[in-house]
């Protein structure tokens, strides 16, 4: 039977067992709208903006799982998510963005809102594609949601020129495709496996640092329970923090340029390392010739071009971390590391993480809250200073999920990423950590957060600058503040009023001035089940992350305050 | 290690719109720096040939072929940096304000370099050279020593093929 592409197009989501699509209409769009309208098992979502609507679709997958649905129409539309895009390739999410596109006879003529979106996004997702013949249509969209969800997660982009979306065309929808250029890692090398294990129950100093790429993979229990069976600490990066229970006494915390002391220490001292799902972003290693300098380097990783790109590896294991872990955990063997162990306990205590010297409410406090009031709850941060309170005081059980822009590191992310996972998790609390800045960068999914009725508690961090910039200018630019105070002077109130801004959007807006406050805030918020609860917090502009490893120095060079 | 060195790959990709604009883009967003680079249909109408010459240390070679080998669109890479294989250059050579001399002197030189002369008029012969790049740049180098700067050059990249008995690069 032929069908119009846009129906193909219904089809296809709902053979993929979307139920969700984040879209944004327009012009070039208006007839797969038009075609979604009578799918009733198919919810449309409409965000305010389209970044907004990406980084929805990016929370949505990174707590549910599943593949998040971007479309959206031609020009403004498909360049809106961009950044959304290069956020969720750099953190590996899997989604798939339609593109509505000028029809093919019109394309390279500078057709209203005509944009080349593959062009533009071919260096920043894993696969971008026009569809230029109506019977690739079927083939296209399946290729599309295998390659964002198969091997290392990421974005894909269909462009979906009009005449194709209204052409008539075969019905049919693939159930298996086979792609001769894409061959994920399906297995693991088992002589490598071997050698890893020998190397690590050899050890007398060996650490794990893991990554991203375990909780992609599903491999936070399995992880757990090899580093107790082997009696081996672990580290985390941002992106992995919270694969391993924070309060495991093996666990002794991020590292990197905001990690902490026992963990920065411990990397540097170890005598065998064994990454799993990490691709040693300069933010971890600090220098590369000062990383790691006593260890051998076990790097597990879905994806080869990540290992030995950096850092140099002794031995590289291509592999899905789950796998790689159920391969090891059968094969576990106590390793002698109590006096390892001691010493890092040491570390720990020397230097713990902590902003009690600071007067006020401080962040510290402020998380502390949110782990008394919430622990189960999700937590999602925007990007900057309360990005690294969160991954420095939130504690996480290994269930809680922490959704943060670590690698691209984009302001804006928090409340519309906030907003997908509680969409896709309707019923358990999210709570979104911003600042003031980054804040109002997608602030107008306020009313996304009304309209869809998700109890989002949105966070607002509010120090009146751009805090982590204004930091290193305190540090290394003789104070000098460029650009980076958002009040207006003195004597005037900050702009936005959130609280105002919060009730012009029927949501619940709470200011608090105090740390007696906090509490009751949260309990306010817990109470509104409702829709959105916007709390902003006003803290002391001088609050600083500490500790900190300066851009360009070696992890032990870190400054403790 | 860090050795830096010519080295040559092969991939086959889709023959898709846009895949010669993926593959360029990675090398210039990675900063990798593409020497030559030719293309063309294979046997399988689907399916194109590049032939890829980097300038670069191991551990950038290492990562080209990985990146290349993780794109979508790429089917198949080959290091052909160390096999033995067939290789040769197009390359056009046009002596512009020839005398009768020169002409002489021109169909001479074809003969002994094993080029052929595949077009001339009055004062203007054209060279045609299918060898080695190595031996194209020498050949150049001699034409320029004889009639100086009355040349005008094209070369197409290189393309290059697995041997199947003996090697001539």
């Amino acid at each position: 039977m032929e069908i119009k592409g846009t129906e193909l197009f219904v089809k296809a989501l709902r053979s993929e067992g979307v139920d969700k699509v984040f879209c944004y209409p327009g012009g070039m769009a208006i007839d797969l709208f038009d075609s979604l309208y009578d799918a009733k098992d198919i919810d449309m979502i409409l965000p305010r903006h389209e970044q907004g609507l990406a980084h929805a679709a990016d929370g949505y997958a990174r707590t549910t799982g599943k593949v998040g649905v971007c479309l959206v129409t031609s020009g403004p539309g498909a360049t809106n998510l961009v950044t959304g895009i290069a956020t969720a390739n750099y953190d590996c999410v899997p989604m798939v963005c339609f593109t509505g596109q000028v029809p093919r006879d019109l394309i390279g003529n500078d057709a209203f809102q005509e944009i080349d979106i593959v062009g533009i996004t071919r260096n920043i997702c894993k696969y971008a594609v026009t569809v230029r013949d109506r019977k690739d249509l079927a083939t296209v969209i399946k290729k599309a949601f295998y390659v964002a969800r198969t091997g290392k997660p990421g974005p894909v982009v269909v462009d979906l020129p009009m005449d194709i979306q209204r052409a008539m065309g075969p019905d049919d929808y693939p159930e298996e495709i086979a792609i001769r250029g894409y061959k994920p890692p399906t297995s693991v090398h088992v002589g490598q496996l071997k050698k890893a294990m020998t190397t690590l129950k050899n050890a007398k100093r060996p650490v794990i640092l893991a990554g991203g790429g375990v909780k992609i993979a599903g491999a936070g229990e399995d992880l757990t329970r090899f580093a107790k069976a082997m009696n081996i600490p672990v580290m985390t990066t941002i992106l992995g923090k919270g694969c391993v229970p924070t309060n495991d006494p093996l666990y002794i915390g991020n590292i990197g340029m905001y990690g902490n002391y026992a963990s920065n220490t411990a990397v540097s001292e170890c005598d065998v390392l064994l990454a799993i799902g990490v691709r040693f972003s300069d933010r971890i290693t600090g220098t590369i010739e000062t990383f790691a300098p006593k260890a051998k380097i076990i790097h597990i990783d879905i994806d080869t071009a990540a290992i030995s790109r950096n850092i140099v590896v002794n031995i590289p294991i291509v592999a899905d971390a789950k796998k790689a872990l159920d391969e090891m955990n059968q094969h576990t063997a106590r390793c002698k590391t109590e006096e390892w162990l001691k010493e890092i306990d040491k570390w720990k205590a020397e230097n713990t993480i902590s902003m009690k010297d600071y007067k006020g409410m401080t962040p510290e406090k402020i998380i502390g809250e949110i782990n008394k009031a919430f622990p189960h709850a999700d937590v999602v941060t925007d990007v900057g200073q309360n990005q690294l309170w969160t991954t420095q005081y939130l504690e996480m059980d290994g269930k809680r999920k922490l959704l943060t822009s670590g690698g691209l590191g984009t302001m804006g992310y928090g409340l519309p990423a906030a907003i997908g996972s509680s969409i896709g998790n309707p019923g358990k609390p999210v709570i979104c950590i911003a600042g003031d800045g980054g804040a109002q960068m997608n602030i107008q999914e306020l009313a996304t957060a009304v309209v869809y009725k998700t109890p989002v508690i949105f966070c607002i961090l509010n120090n009146t600058y751009l805090g982590n910039v204004r930091q290193m200018q305190d540090m290394f630019y003789k104070g000098r503040y460029s650009a980076t105070y958002l009040g207006r002077g003195e004597k005037q109130s900050y702009i936005p009023d959130f609280v105002k801004l919060a009730e012009s959007y029927d949501a619940l807006g709470i200011r608090v001035t105090d740390e007696s406050e906090i509490a009751a805030a949260f309990k306010k918020a817990k109470a509104n089940k409702k829709g959105p609860t916007v709390i902003e917090f006003c803290i002391d502009s001088k609050y600083d992350v500490y500790p900190m490893v300066p851009g360009g120095k070696a992890l032990t060079d870190m400054l403790l305050k | 290690m860090e050795e830096t060195k010519k080295r040559w790959i092969s991939i086959y990709v889709e023959n898709e719109i846009g895949v010669l604009a993926r593959v360029s883009g990675l090398f210039s967003g990675k900063s990798y720096n593409i020497d030559s680079l030719s293309v063309g249909v294979t046997e399988d109408p689907t399916v194109s040939r590049m032939t890829i010459a980097v300038i670069s240390d191991n551990k950038t070679f290492e990562q080209i072929k990985k990146q290349l080998n993780r794109s979508v669109e790429v089917i198949k890479v080959l290091d052909f940096t160390d096999i033995p294989i067939h290789m040769k250059e197009l390359m056009f050579v046009k002596v512009n304000s020839c005398t009768e001399k020169d002409k002489a002197e021109a169909f001479r030189v074809a003969q002994v370099y094993g080029v052929t002369i595949e077009d001339y008029n009055k004062n203007t012969i054209l060279f045609q050279c299918v060898q080695s790049e190595e031996k194209n740049k020498k050949f150049l180098k001699l034409l320029s020593d004889i009639f100086g700067y009355r040349l005008e050059v094209v070369r197409g990249g290189t393309v290059a093929i697995e041997a199947v008995s003996y090697s001539d690069r």
